[in-house]
């Protein structure tokens, strides 16, 4: 990643091929939504980008203190972006709290753009600074553009006769204007986002398009002297198509859209509102038009309740929630699993236990999502590796619920959920359909319909109620083979547990082979991942292979079962390294699932690894 | 409840080829039996007809019933039931619950099923004890029960299923027992009610908590402590002999006799089922002092939850077009090579 051009005055800016910002502020600031246009136009200037928000988890905390403290960062470029980058090359801090909260992630020599209107006595005691640090010399490894964007905002609005307060409401689309200037950006798409927004009161499109505007015009004067120098990062050459960005909650919801539509399937969803689940349950309620019934139900298990019950009778049901939710529906799981009714389970991962950091990410649900539930109880689990890839890995989920008639795990995290990246969007009909069909004959001639007669994926028959002459009953008491009456008999028990636990092994058979993402297929060192680490491990197996070390990047998307071939993969390579955002719980399932030697790399921050934590780790097991 | 072609059954095809498992002389042998009596008069069609229950005694019911079934886990068949009838309102969905199941563990989901008025039937079986895990107390238990769990006798005051179902926002609540001959009628206008149907119907557990309900409920002799409800009728029991009348001035149901069968002279006052207040009265009537209150004690449909939710889904699909290409390309989209589109 290159740095800002720090040298001055008279040097040339070379052109970085990659640049990371980061806004800050305080929650109400609306550095949020500042990311997200800024965001939109980077893709529209056709650098590849990775976004981290990164949110307090109060909904409105008191204004300029530490905790309230709230951050977009976005790293883009003209090269291929797996992460929102290690350090931001530049800092946006609207108030003295944003400062000091975010300093010590800025990059030696990288740039800050502070608001001095802000780093007034009281704003520095509540950020606890004994002293301004804009003026006390402490920033001086840094390069430090401070101007009252306060007052520059207010005289910018002026015109419009907005109040005080709702006139510095507009500074950060002045900072904006003046971040889109730094990057030679057109003004042009975010101009209409605001007239769209603010159609019905055009004086505050007016007002804060005018600070757009004015942050652009500063832009332009202050390149003279100082440190501001604009900079083109050239686009990144990608696939022709047509191309939008998506966050991890639009694309589950979109992908699990298109996965019923491909099983033939109207979809029911019921969900409970959680962080940061809830925004699956907000996209797919206006989506009613493609066959979704959303449910917001009285609790996390009434929401998979309703979704089984739903599945039941003949649709394809769905649930969502986060960890702790998860955790309420492990018995409703265990019914699916006995009745063997296809359920697709999205479990958005936030930092655990307990209440744990709702809006911090951690992928430490895996133990819960392959052994969390009372019994032997198998399900497949699948995991999103980012915004992108959770829209092919939901409509896998509901390929695999509904032929192998069993619940389906798909994990994603707080990072996907909230993170943005450009999407090649996809042509539907690219997508193999996978039409569900329904029982609909008697499958016993001469006796009572077999509900529990298996297919060749030891799938059992879906018979909706409302099916005439298949009356059946069903429950979560041990049933008999074939009849699904109840049944206490060992050795039936045994043949039903074999049954199930063979059917949900079975799909690792007809899974694509486990591949190399990255490197080859073999040698000194596999750095195993899973989830949404997968940006920075190919980003620090990269930057390593660069320096010669004999190291590949393996990332699994099926945790449960594995792909058949993961154990003969795994074996070429002297060592495997697992970096996970938890203790060591995929570890541990391939040293239970493999008997392989692997080694854990860890981290429980509720941050995403940074490169350079991963290319030392490398390198250190190297030496080993 | 639905609008179906009526099919003609006999009790017989509402039977299945398993074994009926509940301790002899249980009263879910009873209930049983009136319910497969029922459905034939309903001209229930089997392949139409879902009996979801939770777990306990009661819950074993759909193994029972030939039609489809669904048992479930302890507490939540209110939101399994949710699921299916949104998924597809033509069912005609019966739960099955008990006083441990529906007001314990699935206290929360039986309140939001009557609240938002889902069109099923809910029999809950109310015999005051937890029989399948072998006789603890139970939220209906009246205080100082002795259970193995309360050696020493319960000490909290039990709740009042039908004071739950009418404070849930419940449009129909009615009673019954076991062995009552009336009880097909009562499961007739639970059915009849378009909406969340309540049914409290209280039940013998004679292993555990035998007799409980005696003073009312014996087959035989209990007759004068029955009060079964009829919508304009006075509200009559004891043979006629007593009624229940309304004082103005303590706003409060009281007994009174009635001489010669001249009801009117002694001031009875007749049963209006969509009368609120007063169905608020007859669920809390305390039973010894009062009669029970039997039979339909609040009949007020409202729209069902699942006619809203597809009316929306249909209205907010109106004119719509169900396109997954236009879906994926929402927003603020560029081409690769050419320049941004406007938002589609």
């Amino acid at each position: 990643m290159a740095t800002l051009a720090a040298d001055k005055p008279a040097a040339v800016a070379p052109t970085p091929e990659a640049v990371v910002v980061r806004f800050a502020g305080d929650s109400g600031d609306g550095m949020q939504l500042t990311g997200g246009q800024f965001t939109l136009s980077t893709a529209l200037a056709g650098n590849d980008l990775a976004t981290f928000p990164d949110f307090p988890a109060e909904i409105r905390a008191p204004q300029g203190t530490l905790f309230g403290v709230s951050a977009f960062q976005i790293n883009f470029g003209s090269r291929e972006i797996n992460t929102a980058g290690d350090a931001p090359d530049v800092l946006v801090a609207m108030n003295p709290a944003a400062l000091k909260v975010n300093l010590d992630a800025l990059k030696p020599g990288g740039l800050i753009i502070a608001d001095t209107g802000e780093f007034t006595k009281r704003n520095l005691d509540k950020a606890k600074y004994d002293s301004n640090p804009i003026e006390d010399g402490s920033l001086a490894k840094w390069d430090v553009l401070a101007f009252d964007i306060s007052a520059l905002t207010i005289e910018a609005v002026k015109e419009f006769g907005l109040g005080n307060k709702d006139a510095l409401r507009c500074k950060n689309m002045w900072t904006l204007g003046l971040a889109l200037w730094m990057f030679d950006r057109d003004r042009q798409p975010i101009v209409d986002w605001l007239n769209a927004k603010f159609a019905k009161s055009p004086e505050i499109a007016g007002a804060n398009i005018a600070a757009l505007n004015a942050g652009h015009a500063y832009g332009e004067t202050a390149e003279i002297s100082g440190p501001l120098k604009k900079l083109h990062i050239d686009p990144w050459p990608t696939p022709p198509g047509l191309y939008r960005t998506i966050t991890g909650a639009e694309a589950v919801s979109l992908g699990l859209v298109a996965g019923a539509k491909l099983a033939g399937l109207p979809m029911f969803f019921g969900g409970y509102p959680i962080t940061p689940a809830s925004a699956i349950l907000h996209h797919l309620a206006r989506l009613k038009e493609f066959g979704v019934t959303t449910f917001q139900a009285e609790d996390e298990i009434a929401a998979i309740c309703a979704a089984i019950g739903a599945s039941y009778a003949g649709q394809l049901g769905v649930t969502s929630s986060s960890g702790p939710g998860i955790a309420l529906k492990g018995e409703a799981m265990g019914l699916a699993i006995i009745t063997e009714l296809p359920l697709v389970i999205v479990n958005s991962q936030r930092g655990g236990p307990s209440t744990g950091l709702p809006t911090k990410t951690e992928q430490s649900d895996l133990y819960q999502a392959v052994y969390g539930r009372n019994g032997d109880a198998p399900l497949p689990v699948i995991a999103a590796c980012s915004p992108a890839d959770v829209f092919e890995c939901a409509i896998e989920a509901c390929r695999i619920a509904v032929q192998y008639m069993t619940p389906v795990i798909l994990l994603t995290d707080g990072y996907i959920a909230n993170a943005a990246e450009p999407w090649k969007v996809p042509d539907p009909n690219s997508f193999e359909p996978f039409p569900v069909s329904f029982q609909t004959e008697n499958n016993n001639e001469g006796g009572n319909v077999l509900p529990y007669k298996r297919n060749e994926k030891g799938a059992r028959p879906w018979i909706k109620p409302g099916t005439p002459e298949l009356m059946h009953r069903i429950g979560g008491i041990e049933k008999h083979d074939g009849t699904g009456n109840i049944d206490y008999d060992p050795a039936n028990h045994q043949a039903m547990t074999d049954a199930r636990k063979g059917k949900i092994d079975g799909i690792a058979k007809e899974l694509v082979p486990q591949g190399v993402t990255l490197g080859e297929e073999g040698g000194k060192l596999a750095v195993v991942g899973w989830g949404s680490t997968f940006g920075p491990i190919r980003r620090a197996v990269d930057n390593c292979r660069k320096k010669g070390l004999d190291v590949s990047h393996i990332h699994f998307r099926h945790v449960w079962p594995l792909p058949a071939n993961s154990g003969e993969l795994l074996r070429k390579f002297d060592k495997v390294l697992v970096p996970e955002m938890n203790t060591g719980q995929f570890k541990t399932v391939l040293r239970d699932q493999l008997l392989i030697d692997a080694k854990p790399f860890n981290k429980v921050s509720g941050q995403p690894f940074k490169i350079a934590e991963l290319e030392a780790a490398i390198e250190k097991m190297l030496e080993e | 409840m639905n609008d179906m072609t009526p099919i003609e059954t006999t009790l017989k095809d509402w039977e299945t080829d398993q074994e009926v498992r509940w301790c002899p002389g249980c009263g879910d042998y009873a209930i049983l039996k009136a319910v497969q009596r029922t459905l034939p008069q309903l001209g229930a069609d089997p392949k139409n007809t879902v009996f979801v229950s939770g777990i306990g005694c009661s819950s074993r019911f759909p193994y029972y019933i030939e039609s489809y079934g669904f048992h479930t886990i302890h507490g939540r068949a209110p939101a399994f039931a949710t699921g299916i009838k949104l998924a597809n309102p033509e069912l005609d969905v019966w739960l099955v619950t008990g006083d441990g199941d529906g007001l314990s563990i699935g206290g929360n989901h039986l309140m939001h099923v009557l609240r938002r008025n889902l069109n099923v039937q809910i029999m809950l079986f109310n015999n005051e004890i937890y029989g399948l895990t072998k006789g603890q107390y139970s939220p209906t238990s009246r205080v100082g029960t002795k259970t193995p769990s309360t050696p020493i006798g319960s000490v909290d005051r039990p709740a009042q299923p039908c004071a739950f179902a009418l404070g849930s926002g419940a449009r129909f609540v009615a009673r019954g027992f076991d062995v009552s001959k009336n009880l097909p009628e009562v499961l007739k206008a639970a059915h009849a009610h378009q909406g969340a149907a309540f049914i409290e119907i209280f039940q013998n557990c004679i292993v555990y908590n035998k007799d409980v309900f005696h003073d009312f409920a014996a087959p035989k002799g209990a007759e004068d402590q029955q009060l079964w409800l009829a919508d304009g009728e006075p509200m009559l029991f004891a043979g006629g002999t007593k009624g229940l009348k309304f004082d103005r001035e303590e706003c409060c149901l009281k007994v009174v006799d009635v001489v010669d069968g001249d009801w009117e002279a002694a001031g009875v006052a007749c049963h209006d089922v969509a009368n609120r207040a007063l169905a608020h009265m007859l669920v809390e009537l305390p039973f010894g002092e009062f009669p029970m209150a039997l039979g339909v004690l609040y009949d007020d449909p409202r729209p069902t939850f699942e006619s809203a939710v597809v009316a929306e889904k249909e209205q907010a699909s109106t004119g719509k077009k169900a396109d997954l290409a236009e879906l994926f390309a929402r927003g603020q989209t560029w081409t690769v090579g050419g320049t941004a589109q406007d938002p589609i």
